[in-house]
């Protein structure tokens, strides 16, 4: 089963490279890109049965490893 | 006195943090492999800088579930003085033995350059040879080193006088120039609640002889002598 | 013609062998070689094997006219990487490589790689890397796709060398619009080792088993010759990725592994995989070794699926280690690579036919010679001409030269020019300080690193100039290695040893390839005067783009030996109050120099005269008399001359200025003689700063070595002041200079001007 996690900073967390993103875009003209987050993006494959197990699994692993619970916030979406 | 020089997959400040307490400082140090759960009955661990696995995912946040780690929290939990040099004090962030958490530079750009660090307490094992107020010139060498803990976090450090170390000019004021990351408050280095386990980004085992460049770490190695595991409750204790 | 590709018939016709760059010649021979025609997954690993970067064909006939002998020298070119004797039973491993298109096509990824590539090559010798410079060549700066490469390259580099660990501990950066489609990006690495720590890159002993080690082999840097015959269509494009991602946490994990099982005598050969990959490393160990290597691809590591032999002996991906272990050894080398979590494959082994067998489980898809694919590669002497307008360039064109702007309104543009300018912006991303071994380094001339237990410590500077390579190749060369060993003779430190990186455009175009000739003539007379030999190196050709080749540029590598680490010196006036000396001629030659192109937008002239004897004469001297203690700090002249250069030991000097007095230089080519003083890139000349107690001295001894040498003034107040014959030139605070130098290249990569 497929899952796919997103790992994001913290609103309240200063974002140097979403920041330095939007500033280049601006830089290109797209000034009505307002404002660039950025964060990372996990595909994983796991050897289980159901969706609720894929669930927990990928929210157990996403919480201790895949994110920083101080800076970072995750979501999880099965395929 | 001995050292515990923890190693992982990717570091590469090992060795010259064991060069530093073997051939300047004189003292013993071993290495610790990070698949190791024993620190051999060190008095002092020191988890050295680098790029631990590569600093894939985020910096030290693999690291933080090597076996050897169990053994550095307990030591940690008895008091025994724990030093993280830049990547080893990302590892103490990320397993939680240090609050806050560690972002890319400002600038987005790795930075290889001295800077100067005011001392900003006495009271941990790691600058109780230094005097309060005292400047000294260190290396960093970092592309993420800009210290981040949410404003309560940030609020009880500053009311603990975990702050030890901040970024400063060579007169020794907190500036922002002087800030080479972007951190907040300008910190360099901070103590955990009971004072005995220490992180700072820059590198006091890169000087410790003026043939490369500074010998202003020492005081930094140097503290930490003569101090036996278990002072570092007693440090709290009569905060 | 027809071959077998997983039991697919595929035709060789002529558009197959253009895809592979085999010419219908080379065909011919490579049938002879085998018997027979030859099967696709043949074909292939010889059109690596036979390609430029791995053969050498179109230069080896001139390389092999370079000095590679001397007494410090215990392994020239042939193998990984050169060695030198530097005392105390160790030896410095080093040698330079270029990954040029590859940073063009992925700043970053290209360089990296770059990066990667050359310290495998030193740490497969069994040498501990502890050193790396980059000689960088970008196009224009002001135009913002030079500067994404500049961005992308140093980025690259950085991201490489720190993480594994290795200090990035000085370089050169320049810029020219004929680097714009092609930039160049040369990487050197030294390592050291014990003598008998030495590994070779030889396969010997039948029954060995041969192992393979370190990451998955994939699609990487298959050119666009793969052929998966029916199977290639879009997607298959899709899978294939066309550059190589370096992984230095991987290669840091190998090269721990690779010294620690080095240090048994469990290995009796290790090779990397690099260009070519695993065709070339299993036909090079085995033909050094005069052995046959059997391999069976089935067993190599895959990262992705359905993968042809012709791709896993093609694949160059990254941080691959062949190994050669003694038989019953193999548990012993297992277990060391288990404990950094990397797992050694026993892919083959060594046999006594000197061929290289190729197989898929049992079926023999390729099998040749060893020495058909490395000795027995074409070797041409292709045809040379002078190029014309060749004498037309070596005149200074006085008449056309335009405004010539005060001295220090030159000065000033000059000192903010991006290849003159500070390069601090590069080289604080490159973590210099690791492994605390560097006592002079980024900034100074030469990088300097002590070797620990030891009293010693060792120099290096890479270094060229393609201008003076256009206007005279052979001349410029010899000037590039003269520059390479001053910049490390003025850290104290005595040159031993040269590598090379010959980059160059078109073979095939005779222009090119007498450029080529004669520039490997320039350095072979240079370093047999300089008393450095060639251990090895690397060459690049093909860097043009729609016919419009780079500048020449041959890029010299120098390691210097440093007796005493505590002398070293480096280019910075450490106080006021001391006397400054010039070694050396001022003529006042500005063919090629700094000062026509920046200024003038010109590449003129006949490059500095070269007396390689005094140019010996005086490194020698300089670093006798900085192990006595006499100089304070010493500066090569180079580009910009004397003025940029005395500029420089004020800066980073913490305010120390100077005032000097020269006298007028001839003037070259009619140009005003002041101009011609203070910017004249004469070779041979060498500023110092010398405590006044100690000028007597140091003039006499200059006399008596047969160097020019004069007092020229003093170092001490907070202006720049240079006069000419006694008239000021140039007169300005050393703080607005300095802030010009310092800052400019940020400014110009941040698209403004400076």
């Amino acid at each position: 089963m497929k899952a796919r996690v997103f790992v994001t900073l913290k609103p309240s967390v200063f974002d140097p490279q979403g920041h330095t993103i939007a500033e280049a875009l601006h830089s290109l003209g797209y000034g009505a890109v307002a404002d660039v987050r950025q964060g990372k993006y996990f595909e994983l494959d796991l050897d289980v049965e159901s969706r609720e197990a894929a669930e927990k699994l990928a929210a157990e692993v996403s919480d201790r490893v895949l994110a920083n619970p101080v800076i970072e916030s995750f979501r999880v979406e099965l395929s | 006195m001995t050292f515990a020089v923890v190693v992982f997959p990717g570091s590469n400040c090992d060795h010259d943090a064991y060069h530093a307490i073997k051939h300047v400082l004189g003292e013993d140090a071993v290495f610790v492999w990070h698949k190791e759960t024993s620190l051999h009955g060190a008095d002092v661990v020191l988890l050295p800088g680098g790029f631990s696995h590569g600093d894939y995912l985020r910096t030290g946040a693999i690291a933080r579930f090597s076996p050897v780690m169990r053994a550095v929290e307990d030591a940690a939990r008895a008091g025994t003085p724990v030093l993280g040099i830049c990547n080893g004090f990302q590892v103490l962030l990320e397993c939680g033995l240090l609050p806050g958490a560690m972002l890319r530079n400002r600038d987005l750009k790795f930075h290889c350059e001295f800077v100067h660090v005011r001392v900003e307490r006495t009271d941990t094992p790691f600058t109780r040879a230094a005097r309060e107020g005292q400047v000294l010139r260190l290396p960093i060498a970092h592309g993420d080193g800009n210290y981040w803990a949410p404003p309560e976090t940030l609020d009880a450090l500053e009311r603990g006088g975990q702050v030890v170390f901040r970024y400063a000019t060579a007169a020794g004021e907190v500036t922002d120039e002087a800030n080479p990351n972007g951190s907040v408050h300008g910190i360099a280095g901070i103590c955990n609640e009971a004072r005995n386990v220490v992180g700072l980004m820059p590198h006091p085992e890169r000087a410790c002889e003026t043939a490369v460049g500074s010998d202003d770490g020492l005081v930094v190695l140097r503290s930490v002598l003569g101090t036996m595991a278990g002072d570092g409750a007693l440090e709290a204790a009569s905060r | 013609m027809t071959s077998r590709t997983e039991g697919r018939e595929m035709t060789i016709d002529a558009a197959v062998l253009e895809r592979h760059g085999v010419t219908r010649d080379e065909y011919r021979r490579i049938v002879e070689l085998m018997g027979r025609e030859p099967y696709l997954t043949e074909l292939g690993m010889f059109s690596v094997m036979w390609s430029e970067h791995c053969s050498y064909k179109s230069s080896r006939v001139h390389l092999k006219t370079l000095p590679t002998d001397g007494e410090r020298v215990l392994q020239g070119p042939g193998e990984n990487a050169g060695a030198v004797d530097v005392g105390d039973g160790l030896a410095a491993v080093f040698k330079i490589e270029s990954h040029n298109h590859p940073s063009f096509i992925e700043p970053y990824q290209g360089a990296a790689t770059g990066v990667g590539g050359i310290i495998r090559d030193i740490f497969t010798m069994g040498a501990r890397p502890v050193a790396l410079l980059d000689s960088l060549r970008f196009g224009a700066i002001d135009r913002p796709p030079t500067r994404r490469l500049v961005k992308g390259v140093v980025a690259g580099i950085g991201g490489y060398g720190n993480s594994i660990g290795i200090p990035t501990v000085g370089g050169e950066v320049m810029f020219d619009e004929s680097y714009g489609g092609n930039p160049l990006v040369n990487v050197f690495c030294l390592g050291v080792a014990r003598h008998d720590a030495i590994v070779k890159g030889v396969a010997s002993g039948v029954g060995n088993p041969v192992y393979y080690v370190g990451a998955k082999t994939g699609r990487d840097g298959i050119h666009g010759a793969t052929m998966a015959s029916a199977e290639f269509d879009e997607k298959s494009a899709e899978k294939r990725p066309a550059v190589q991602v370096g992984d230095p946490f991987m290669e840091k994990l190998l090269l721990e592994a690779c010294l620690e099982v080095m240090k048994t005598d469990a290995v009796v050969g290790v090779q990397d995989m690099g260009a070519a990959g695993l065709t070339c490393a299993t036909s090079e160990t085995g033909s050094r070794g005069g052995v046959g290597v059997e391999i069976d691809v089935t067993l190599v590591p895959q990262r992705e699926t359905g993968m042809t032999p012709y791709e896993i002996m093609l694949s160059e991906s990254q941080e691959r280690m062949l190994l050669i272990v003694r038989r019953g050894r193999e548990a012993e080398v297992e277990r060391i690579f288990e404990k950094w979590d990397l797992h050694a494959v026993r892919i083959g082994e060594v046999t006594a036919d000197g061929m290289l067998r190729v197989r898929a489980g049992g079926e023999v898809v390729a099998e040749m010679p060893n020495r058909a694919l490395t000795d027995e590669a074409p070797v041409y002497r292709r045809p040379m001409r002078e190029p014309a307008g060749h004498d037309e360039r070596r005149r200074i064109p006085s008449d056309a030269l335009g405004v010539v702007l005060p001295p220090q309104d030159v000065f000033l543009q000059l000192l903010a020019s991006p290849t003159v300018a500070s390069k601090r912006w590069v080289f604080e991303q490159y973590d210099h300080m690791v492994r605390t071994n560097t006592i002079a380094a980024a900034g100074a001339a030469a990088g300097v690193i002590r070797l620990k237990g030891t009293r010693r410590a060792l120099a290096m500077s890479v270094d060229g100039n393609g201008r003076f390579c256009l206007l005279d190749p052979r001349h410029g060369a010899a000037l590039a290695v003269a520059e390479a060993a001053r910049n490390v003779a003025c850290s104290g430190a005595t040159p031993i040893a040269a590598t090379n990186c010959l980059n160059f455009g078109n073979p095939e175009r005779p222009e090119i390839m007498w450029q080529f000739a004669e520039a490997v003539a320039g350095i072979g007379e240079a370093c047999r005067a300089l008393g450095t030999p060639i251990t090895g190196g690397n060459v690049s050709l093909y860097n043009e783009t729609d016919g419009q080749s780079v500048l020449p540029t041959p890029v010299i590598g120098i390691v210097g030996l440093l007796e005493d680490a505590s002398a070293v010196r480096t280019r910075v006036f450490p106080a006021a109050g001391l006397d400054v000396v010039l070694f050396g001629e001022n003529l006042g030659e500005l063919g090629g120099s700094e000062y026509l192109k920046t200024m003038h937008r010109l590449v003129r002239g006949m490059p500095p005269a070269l007396d390689l004897a005094r140019e010996r004469a005086l490194q020698a001297l300089v670093v006798r008399l900085i192990g006595e203690g006499r100089l304070a700090s010493a500066h090569d002249c180079a580009e910009g001359g004397l003025a940029v250069t005395l500029a420089e030991c004020c800066f980073e000097s913490g305010g120390v200025g100077a005032a000097v007095d020269v006298p007028a230089a001839p003037s070259d080519g009619g140009v005003d003689t002041v101009i011609a003083t203070l910017f004249g890139e004469s070779a041979s000349r060498v500023v110092a700063a010398v405590a006044p107690g100690d000028v007597a001295a140091v003039l006499e001894a200059a006399t008596a070595a047969g160097v020019p040498a004069r007092r020229i003034g003093r170092t001490g107040g907070d202006r720049i002041v240079i006069a000419v014959d006694g008239a000021r030139a140039i007169d300005c605070a050393l703080g607005e200079a300095e802030t010009r130098w310092a800052t400019s290249l940020a400014h110009w990569m941040e698209g403004r001007a400076a």
